[in-house]
């Protein structure tokens, strides 16, 4: 196989790939959110497919998209419960890092630097799409959660969370993630592109998706960790949706 | 292709087994029955033959299973191959008592009737533990034995844990669980140390036959060298504990049946009747231990390896299954939600679940037992009133019998 990555870049993705899977560094807050949010997405494929969480690689048979996959925090928990998954994420930086974390837990994931859009286009299909943390970035909702429509075969589970436009998630996922924590760099999220639970509902259903559940991330600042929420949906929240039949 | 990874797919590499735990004495085996029934498989590794550890004499100890640790026991289905043995522990009687002296007014009393949860807990003798788990990993499909082998190198990446064994074998797995008790290697070899000190005494263990029936209590004379329980078990016996200092203890393992029972009889008392010896004599030195961390990289510490605590109210082996549980439950999520099991993110569920209880417990049993094991005349006085105030105040008593049951703080799953 060729290659033209120099080894100096190798050794830059290499550090990169540690700073993604560093539990106390700059991808904290995720690395926080991240059981909760597996406790969703794994629940939700088991309660669709009929798997069960205790077999043997549950999802064996099932092929994933994770889109925007970054360092691979979903990718790699679905490749360990036997699914088939492609990671995709439009920074290209992203990538190779990816690629070298699951090479070094011994994952096989097919990581590519792409967009839903492009996947949907060139006619892949999947059973499952992840789509966390993602829409609120993205500049047509509607379009986007169309191609993510495309990208399910007949009966598919699309999960898609994202963030709530009211003051409370302002003054929380703004002035306190971005400001105050330093979790997050500045600027990282518009809060006139926050989604309420309502209108994503409607945008599921205008781009042809069936929405069968919600459910709030609710972060405990005593504990300090996350938990999934039946009425708390007021920041963080996460919904599923099905393909038609 | 601008890949620098080797290949866009890489073949995923499955070590021998999940999980491998190296100690087969109760909480190895518990552990190991837990995570089994969770789905997943498991190495156990213990220095010692199997026929060894069968052997009904090889361990003279008896238990005070809290009742939360007999839930865990139930949970992983082994209560049933034991509970004919078990004696139900109804009331606990704790006495400031001084030989020749008869016991102090002042008595700490708990009855079970004082808690909805039934009795207390249960006395249980190491043998019928042993033999029931042994049993019932030879049973469990998920379940390998290595018996007679002793682990002599470990190495720790982000690719698995693996260990070398005397035998020349070589074992891995997502991660490595130290069941080896408080001179535990797999702790030492992965750098952690430890801080305790010792007490300079020794508990001599052996059981008792007596002439009247113990009716399900529980006893724990105060002595000023050190405390004395009085534990029942199944018929009119009851097992000891008796905590002395070092160089009287090892006169006392060492006189002859009838010379023990001679200077037994002043601490024991006449209550019970006339006693007798039902079995040999085992001598355990006492010290408490606490390791630095419970984790490092693909490794955790359960029981005696990560704390090894003065056995004042048979709190050991009860806070080592309350590792096991808290240990297991942390392992099934992890793997139900797809994470790497053996990955610094799950270890350190573990830890602070498990660490802050443990060094509060380690502290208070501690501070009881010196404040037990001292003749002074004033703090004679001021525990003697202390006990006192315990017993004449029910919500406290309660509340420190709900303690002894193992029923507060966070309850792992397993033993609810």
């Amino acid at each position: 196989m060729q290659t033209t990555v120099d080894p100096a870049e190798i050794a830059k993705f290499e550090a990169m790939a540690a700073e993604w899977w560093d539990l106390d560094g700059k991808f904290k807050p995720l690395h926080m959110l991240n059981p909760c949010r597996l406790d969703y997405i794994t629940r939700q494929i088991a309660a669709e497919f009929g798997r069960d969480l205790k077999a043997e690689a549950p999802f064996a048979g099932l092929r994933i998209l994770d889109i925007g996959c970054g360092g691979g925090l979903l990718s790699e928990p679905m490749a360990r419960l036997g699914a088939d998954v492609v990671g995709a994420d439009a920074a290209e930086r992203n990538i190779p890092v990816a690629r070298i974390h699951a090479a070094q837990a011994g994952l096989a994931i097919d990581y590519r630097h792409t967009t839903a859009e492009a996947l949907a286009e060139a006619g892949e299909r999947f059973d499952v799409v992840l789509n966390m943390e993602v829409v609120e970035h993205v500049s047509d909702p509607l379009a986007y959660l169309t191609a993510c429509r495309t990208l399910l075969k007949p009966g598919g589970l699309h999960l898609c969370s994202t963030i709530n436009r009211n003051p409370k998630s302002f003054a929380m996922a703004i002035v306190g993630a971005e400001f105050v924590m330093r979790w997050l760099p500045r600027g990282t999220h518009d809060w006139r592109k926050f989604i309420t639970p309502d209108e994503l509902f409607d945008l599921l259903r205008a781009a042809g998706l069936d929405p069968v559940d919600r459910k709030g991330f609710q972060f405990n600042p005593v504990l300090w960790s996350w938990r999934i929420s039946d009425s708390d949906l007021s920041v963080n929240y996460v919904t599923a949706s099905l393909a038609p039949v | 292709m601008d890949n620098p990874a080797s290949g866009g797919i890489v073949r995923a590499m499955k070590p021998d087994h999940d999980i491998l735990i190296v100690g087969g004495g109760l909480n190895g085996p518990a552990l190991a029955l837990a995570l089994a029934r969770g789905g997943l498989s498991v190495g156990v590794i213990d220095s010692l033959p199997i026929d060894t550890r069968s052997d009904p004499g090889f361990d003279g100890r008896a238990y005070a299973l809290a009742l939360a640790s007999q839930r865990l026991l139930g949970a992983i289905g082994l209560w049933p191959r034991i509970a004919a043995e078990a004696q139900p522990m109804r009331e606990i009687k704790v006495t400031d008592g001084r030989a020749g002296e008869g016991a102090s007014p002042w008595m700490l009393h708990f009855d079970h009737a004082e808690i909805e949860e039934g009795p207390m807990g249960y006395m249980v003798e190491d043998r019928h533990l042993r033999g029931a788990f042994l049993a019932m990993m030879a049973d469990a499909p998920r379940i390998t034995q290595y018996a007679a082998e002793t682990v002599t190198s470990q190495q720790a990446d982000a690719l698995g844990a693996r260990i070398g064994l005397a035998s020349g074998r070589a074992l891995s797995a997502w991660l490595l669980v130290g069941c080896d008790g408080r001179r535990s290697g797999t702790a030492e070899r992965a750098g952690i140390r430890r801080t305790g000190w010792g007490y300079g005494q020794t508990g001599v263990v052996c059981a008792v036959e007596h002439e009247k029936p113990h009716g399900g209590i529980a006893h724990q004379f105060f002595m000023p060298a050190g405390p004395l329980a009085i534990l029942p078990l199944k018929g009119n016996r009851s097992s000891i504990v008796w905590s002395e200092t070092d160089a009287r203890a090892a006169e006392l393992l060492a006189m002859p049946d009838a010379d023990f029972l001679t200077a037994l009889r002043p601490a024991f008392g006449s209550f019970l009747g006339e006693i007798g010896l039902a079995g040999a004599r085992f001598g355990y030195p006492l010290g408490l231990t606490l390791a630095d961390s419970f984790i490092a990289e693909r490794l955790a510490l359960v029981g005696d390896a990560a704390h090894g605590m003065h056995p004042i109210a048979g709190q050991g082996l009860n806070a080592g299954l309350r590792d096991v549980a808290a240990l297991a439950q942390v392992l099934a999520e992890a793997r139900g939600r797809g994470e790497d099991i053996g990955s610094t993110q799950v270890l350190r569920r573990y830890q602070q679940w498990r660490r802050f209880d443990t060094a509060t417990l380690a502290a208070a049993t501690d501070s009881v037992n010196r404040l037990f094991s001292n003749d002074n005349k004033t703090v004679r006085t001021l525990r003697d009133l202390g006990l006192g105030l315990v017993n004449r105040v029910p919500a406290l008593r309660r509340g420190l019998m709900r303690e002894a049951a193992g029923l507060t703080g966070d309850l792992p799953e397993l033993m609810r």
